[in-house]
């Protein structure tokens, strides 16, 4: 349990961090949010009037802190370029992103798994090695390469889907689903070819100690000591990677989401960034450091649940 | 003879890696040195030219020869790869090499922090960073340079901590060397074979995060070509010619794949 | 659960998105009439027409809001809310008499209080900032009756009735508070509903006084990564989008037709005056000298786009006057002066573009090469556009910018007025004194014939002092689906949506 609380402590402080780092950020960049918010029409009087309506003139830890309780209370404050809340851009763009990791996520494993069971049970075999050299190659490509050739052959040769033809998931479900299949193949299958070789590095060392030894001698088959005893270890590291990578997914999904034209939160971030409106920045780097931190702490559960070894540490 | 084919079968990954990076530097260096063109150099008369032995990977929009293009955008992207691993392993090595050694509150605080950076997905933070001072080509070495930081720490910490209460350690503090001495002449040479595969991951990963940033058009800002850059550029052309993108593409993934595959061998030789 | 049925779990979801792949093939359903047009950016700075200042914001609110006044695609002004409009004898006071029964599009009738409302805000007579300058000259706004608003001006100007037909003095309800988040005009299209950096979606308003338009919805769609235009077009996502390089069109498929004309705007690499060394005229020059426009023409556009050599476009043709010649290409000559001006060896400096305006990102390309063979070096800096309308536009904070400048309103004076000494809209700084005198003479000047001639003296003067490196301009390029019609060129940077048709419609 002790382990539990001292990850918690560490992830919280991630959450402050990373947001108190950003409003440093917004706090060194010329300008500010009345700069931003008058854009041609600022005149010093018309600035300075305004700085004082937004608060802007309190020290920076009074202004850092009042945001973090509002934050909290779920109040991110109100966009400068749009002049709406943040709470409903982000309610209309996360999902976008949320599905898109999820699908990436499940993909991912649905790919790797099966690849590296049948990978590490046929070691010795050509098939082995082709699945070996083709993750390889697979693995270095930048997912944003892997995108546009997935949209150049998909799209563009074998029109099976719309480059840019994006649905948002309250117009109509299924095509909003479908959309998202290639980005999300594009995502996963650099990831699914890395937890794959991971998962048969694992298997295979895991397969060499003693007790897997002993169970073959006796008598038991090769595929049940590789579901009973190998896969159930083996498992444990691939799971860590896993948890890192769903992590990795949400960050992934901003350069995905510019190649495939979905307006995720990508987008919303990096114009965000670009015009300085700072509560969508702070508030969505907020919310995938929270989405992070709550990924770590699953996957740490999950840990304890899986390796009993570790569950009285 | 045999004992070389006896060696690459126990690590094929290092002998691959080696000969992939080897013949990508070698094409780039050739590109750099003997292709007869500016890589900027635009010519009208040469748009969308095709692959030819005057221009032996054709033209892009601009008529631009697109070999002299790729050999510097992939120095360019080498350079800013090799600067921010630099900065990394520097930096990195100074703060493990303190707080893996001394340990103590300051390691317990420099920890936590850098746990709190690792927790977080590393593009994100270079975003961060390049807005508040703007991109080009050094604004990325030293935003990428900050955020690999940590992750070196991480590794050099965790082998001084391993090395401090080694007896050799001890005869020399007992031999009276000054605590600089013991952590860079006597410890550090130790982590070497550790930190070397993971300054190759490293690279690697930073060819990576050069090309997405660049890519987003955040990264390095044209005339000035990198790999990144000109995959986004070359997006545009797909329809009209897809082989710009292709080579760009491919071009990257090369480099990729054969640093990850020297990483690998290094590892498993360490 | 066991490993084993993990396993097969494994395997079904990787077979879900097979499935759900047979779902999403196929182009979109064919809804009745709508359409949708891609635009480059997202309307960041504001849907309140007095507050608009990109050209790409005010293209679109075109279709949204109306004047007292606007103009048609022959370049003249007609009666929109107004039915007619007469002025007095001393120039002085012009009287608007409203047209019976135009309605906002939350249904309210326009009263004159609306009217007096809308004019006075965009004047600035109630606190704001006006964003047209000439509209500093209004003294006060009178309601006759209820169908009769005079507007008094202190003193004389005979553009007075093109600025009433800028799109920011359009006419607003008086009872909207938030015209930013929820607009409301009297134009042929209504504001639904907007995703930001996605789209904005627009309806044909049923109430319409005039013309009604043709196409019930239209979907804008905010494309801001130039290079993935193409494959949204090609793919089916996007049925008309404008202002597309050359090298797009060549790449569309033949489901498209290429509409082409003029973009009616000056691109032109603008030089902040009051930064060194712009400040010195020979490096002006130097520069003008440097660069060859049909080189630029050559490789960015396959030699379409009109050269031009001053601050005007050749739309307005009484105005316009050919100054192309100014500088020829002139490497040699170009050194020379730069040695003069102190810099034998170059300098660098550094050219910002707006990020989503793919020509513009071009230009400046082969403009940085051309000026590398005199030892200048420019980079370039890629800045979003509401970076750009921040810091270069509004906060002067740049070095050389390139980017097309158009006429917001129907009058040779909006090309001209914004080189001013004091102008609030001269983002370059350039300060002339000649200038500045001859165009306090503008609004002294009775006959129309000397006005021309002060016209052609003022764009003369800027080439002469190289205010700028100008280059053309654009021709235009619109990719219109085969299924629709009735695309209709302006002399002004408008997009009219309203005549867009389906075939046969």
């Amino acid at each position: 349990m002790k382990t539990v609380l001292k990850k918690s402590i560490t992830f919280i402080f991630t959450v402050l961090l990373v947001t108190f780092f950003v409003f440093i950020a917004f706090e060194l960049i010329p300008g500010d949010a009345a700069t931003a918010r008058l854009g041609t029409n600022a005149t010093p009087e018309a600035l300075a009037k305004l700085r004082e309506e937004l608060g802007l003139t309190r020290p920076f830890f009074v202004r850092y802190f009042s945001w973090l309780a509002s934050f909290f209370f779920g109040d991110m404050g109100t966009s400068y370029s749009y002049g709406v809340s943040v709470r409903s851009m982000l309610a209309q763009k996360l999902p976008i992103t949320l599905t898109l990791t999820l699908m990436s996520f499940i993909l991912t494993v649905a790919v790797s798994i099966p690849i590296g069971l049948l990978t590490s049970k046929y070691e010795d075999r050509a098939v082995s090695t082709v699945l070996d050299v083709t993750g390889q190659l697979t693995m270095s490509v930048p997912p944003f390469f892997l995108g546009i050739l997935v949209t150049y052959i998909f799209g563009m040769i074998l029109h099976m889907f719309t480059p840019g033809g994006f649905v948002s998931y309250n117009v109509n479900f299924v095509r909003f689903i479908g959309y998202l299949v290639f980005p999300a193949i594009s995502i996963a299958l650099p990831k699914a070819a890395m937890s794959t070789k991971l998962l048969k590095t694992s298997i295979l060392s895991e397969r060499n100690l003693d007790y897997v030894r002993s169970a073959y001698s006796r008598g038991n088959s090769t595929m049940d000591v590789l579901y009973k005893h190998v896969l159930k270890n083996a498992i444990i590291p691939v799971i860590t990677f896993l948890g890192m990578t769903l992590a990795d997914i949400v960050a992934g999904s901003l350069v995905i989401e510019q190649v495939f034209s979905i307006p995720g939160y990508g987008r919303l971030l990096i114009s965000s960034i670009a015009n300085r409106d700072y509560p969508v920045v702070q508030a969505i780097i907020a919310i995938i450091a929270m989405i992070v931190i709550i990924i770590n702490l699953l996957v740490d559960i999950l840990y304890r649940v899986l390796d009993p070894r570790l569950r009285d540490m | 003879m045999d004992k070389l084919v006896f060696k690459i079968k126990k690590n094929p990954e290092l002998y691959a890696g080696a000969v992939i990076t080897a013949v990508m530097l070698l094409v780039i260096l050739l590109g750099r040195l003997f292709v007869p063109y500016d890589p900027d150099a635009m010519n009208a008369a040469d748009k969308f030219a095709r692959p030819s032995l005057a221009h032996l990977m054709g033209c892009d929009n601009f008529g631009r020869d697109l070999y002299a293009r790729l050999a510097a955008g992939g120095a360019t992207t080498l350079f800013i790869a090799l600067a921010t691993v630099l900065i990394g392993v520097v930096f990195g090595i100074i703060v493990g090499a303190f707080t893996g050694y001394y340990g103590g509150a300051l390691d317990e605080i420099l920890m936590r922090f850098n746990d709190a950076v690792l927790a977080f997905p590393s593009i994100l933070l270079a975003l961060v960073v390049i807005s508040i001072m703007g991109s080009g080509t050094f604004k990325v070495i030293i935003s990428l340079g900050i955020v690999f930081i940590p992750s070196f720490a991480r590794i050099v910490r965790s082998e001084f901590l391993r090395c401090k209460n080694l007896d050799y350690v001890r005869s020399a503090r007992l031999m009276g060397a000054h605590d600089l001495r013991i952590m860079f002449v006597h410890i550090l040479p130790n982590t070497f074979p550790v930190l070397l595969s993971s300054t190759v991951i490293g690279f690697n990963n930073a060819v990576l995060a050069e090309a997405s940033m660049s890519f987003l058009g955040i990264g390095v800002q044209p005339p000035s070509s990198s790999l990144g850059r000109m995959l986004s550029d070359a997006q545009a052309f797909l329809f009209m010619s897809p082989g710009y993108a292709i080579l760009t593409g491919v071009t990257i993934a090369l480099i990729i794949l054969g640093f990850s595959l020297l990483g690998d061998g290094l590892k498993k030789n360490a | 659960m066991s490993i084993k049925r993990l396993f097969a779990l494994a395997m079904c979801v990787a077979i879900i998105p097979a499935v759900a792949l047979t779902g999403c093939s196929g182009d979109k359903p064919e809804a009745s009439s709508s359409i949708v047009v891609g635009i480059p950016q997202d309307l960041e700075d504001s849907l309140d027409p007095h507050e608009a200042v990109a050209a790409g914001t005010k293209e679109i609110l075109f279709n949204i809001y109306e004047g007292l006044l606007k103009p048609d695609e022959n370049g003249n002004l007609i009666p929109a809310v107004a039915k007619e409009y007469s002025v007095s004898v001393d120039g002085l006071t012009y009287s608007f008499i409203l047209r019976n029964g135009v309605k906002f599009h939350d249904g309210q009738n326009v009263t004159a209080e609306d009217v007096k409302y809308s004019i006075e805000k965009s004047a600035g007579l109630t606190g704001e900032q006006s964003l047209i300058t000439a509209f500093s000259n209004i003294k006060e706004v009178n309601i006759v009756d209820n169908d009769q608003v005079d507007i008094v001006l202190k003193e004389k100007d005979i553009d007075f009735p093109a600025y009433v037909a800028n799109l920011n003095a359009a006419i607003i309800p008086r009872g909207n508070s938030t015209p930013a988040t929820k607009p409301i005009g009297t134009g042929p299209y209504m504001y639904v509903s907007r995703s930001p950096q996605e789209n904005m979606i627009l309806k044909k308003f049923d109430e319409y006084w005039g013309t009604p338009a043709n196409i019930e919805n239209i979907t804008l769609k905010i494309i801001p990564n130039a290079d993935s235009i193409v494959m949204n077009l090609n793919g089916g996502s996007v049925d008309m989008f404008a202002r597309l390089t050359v090298t797009q069109t060549q790449q569309l498929s033949k489901n498209f037709n290429i509409l082409e004309g003029e973009m009616n705007l000056v691109q032109a690499v603008y030089l902040n005056h009051a930064r060194a060394p712009f400040d010195n005229v020979d490096v002006c020059r130097a520069l003008s000298y440097a660069v060859d426009v049909d080189n630029i023409l050559e490789l960015t556009s396959d030699k379409k786009g009109f050269p031009v050599g001053s601050s005007m476009f050749p739309a307005f043709k009484k105005y316009y006057v050919d100054l192309t010649d100014s500088y020829p290409t002139d490497r040699e000559k170009a050194k020379e002066l730069l040695a003069k001006a102190g810099y034998p060896d170059g300098f660098s400096f550094s050219i910002t573009v707006p990020s989503n305006y793919q020509p513009h990102i071009e230009a400046a390309q082969v403009v940085a090469e051309q000026l590398k063979q005199i030892g200048v070096k420019a980079d370039i800096k890629l800045v979003e556009w509401n970076t750009w309308l921040s810091d270069v536009y509004s906060g002067r904070d740049y070095e050389a910018t390139l980017i097309g400048v158009d006429a917001s309103s129907l009058t040779a004076t909006a090309m001209l007025d914004r080189f001013v000494t004091d102008a609030d809209n001269n983002f370059t700084n350039y300060s002339n004194k000649e200038y500045d005198d001859l165009y306090k003479k503008l609004f002294v000047t009775p006959s129309d014939e000397e006005r021309v001639e002060i016209y052609k003296q003022l764009q003369k003067n800027l080439a002469d002092n190289a205010a700028n490196i100008y280059i053309q301009d654009m021709a235009e390029f619109v990719a219109l689906s085969d299924k629709y019609e009735g695309y209709t060129f302006y002399p002004l940077y408008v997009q009219d949506f309203a005549k867009i048709k389906l075939k046969g419609q």
